[in-house]
């Protein structure tokens, strides 16, 4: 699995040579680097960890600093990819022009909170009506059965809070990858408001 | 600069709108035919433009057979190839929608004449 840790500049809209238009996330890749290697022998499976934007030196940890140890100064963002499709060894760094030669990518990020939302947002359920005297409007409806089984199944889908959560968005057109501004423009939107933290990999259905 | 200005500024085109709303202008637009490339040309009036940096549109209105066509054009698209000013509209409006309410003389928008006297003080 290829990935690199990238954040969300924003949306925009690019003109291909053809002239269309194509609706694209810009996603800034500054360079990682790898931190550290899980190999089968020692940790059981195989990995690759990477680091990437430098944290403030008073406020990480020791134990968390030590971790890079000599390879670099502490890094803000640590994530490991299993099975790393390139050959990389500790210390190097690795940017933009990973994904090149990549046509399709999956995003992930973490979405935009919503608070505590109803069935309606939260799920999509219909709802009922609004005027001639109904009296049933945003509800959710009934939940479960009657006597049997007397209660509600776990799992039912039910208000709450939406949102915040770890969202993937599979099969991005890669459209563009500008190595001298640091960024990779994929088509459509991606999790997560701008200056959010995503990980990009290599799609992993295509 | 921020990367979203830089990336949107290297597919802008400079002096991309030589006319104004109330204007009757030719717009030479590129459409591609498999391999071939042709030059259709659209004629009418520019009644809006929106503006919003690269994503600037123009409208522009014509009668055709009777029936009014209208099409949204962006700016900064490669695909204009470019725009001709056939005649210079007096207008008092930065929208002219109510033209689509109009039939006959009163859809027309009249000349802009410059006055000699403007003319002179300008150069």
């Amino acid at each position: 699995m290829l990935g690199l840790i990238g954040k969300k500049v924003g949306m925009t809209q690019v003109f291909d040579e053809r002239g269309i238009l194509t609706p694209v996330t810009v996603i800034q890749i500054e360079s990682n680097i790898v931190v550290a290697e899980r190999t089968v022998e020692k940790n059981g499976y195989s990995a690759c960890v990477l680091g990437a934007v430098d944290a403030k030196k008073n406020r990480v940890t020791k134990p968390y600093a030590g971790q890079f140890g000599e390879v670099c100064e502490p890094k803000k963002h640590l994530i490991e990819m299993k099975e790393f499709d390139k050959e990389v060894s500790i210390g190097d760094v690795l940017g933009v022009d990973v994904f090149k030669d990549i046509a399709f990518v999956d995003v992930e990020g973490t979405s935009k909170g919503k608070g505590f939302q109803g069935a309606m947002k939260r799920h999509g359920f219909s709802g009922g009506r609004a005027t001639h005297g109904s009296k049933f409007h945003r509800g959710l409806g009934g939940t479960s059965m009657a006597a049997t089984p007397s209660r509600v199944f776990k799992g039912t889908k039910m208000p709450g809070r939406m949102g915040d959560a770890r969202t993937t968005v599979q099969n991005l057109r890669v459209v563009k990858v500008d190595e001298d501004k640091k960024v990779l423009m994929v088509k459509g939107a991606v999790p997560g408001p701008r200056q959010s933290v995503v990980i990009v990999k290599k799609a992993k259905k295509k | 600069m921020d990367v979203i200005q830089a990336i949107e500024l290297e597919q802008q085109k400079d002096n991309a709108v030589n006319f104004r709303i109330g204007d009757t202008v030719k717009i030479f637009f590129k459409i591609v035919e498999g391999q071939t490339e042709r030059i259709q040309v659209f004629e009418g009036l520019v009644i809006a433009m929106k503006n919003g940096g690269i994503r600037k549109t123009v409208t522009v209105r014509k009668m055709s057979y009777g029936v009014g066509v209208e099409r949204v054009f962006p700016v900064h698209s490669p695909r204009i190839d470019h725009v001709e000013v056939v005649r210079r509209g007096r207008v008092r409006r930065a929208k002219l929608y109510y033209i689509r309410d109009r039939v006959g003389k009163s859809a027309k928008v009249r000349e802009l004449i410059k006055k000699k006297s403007a003319a002179v003080s300008n150069k």
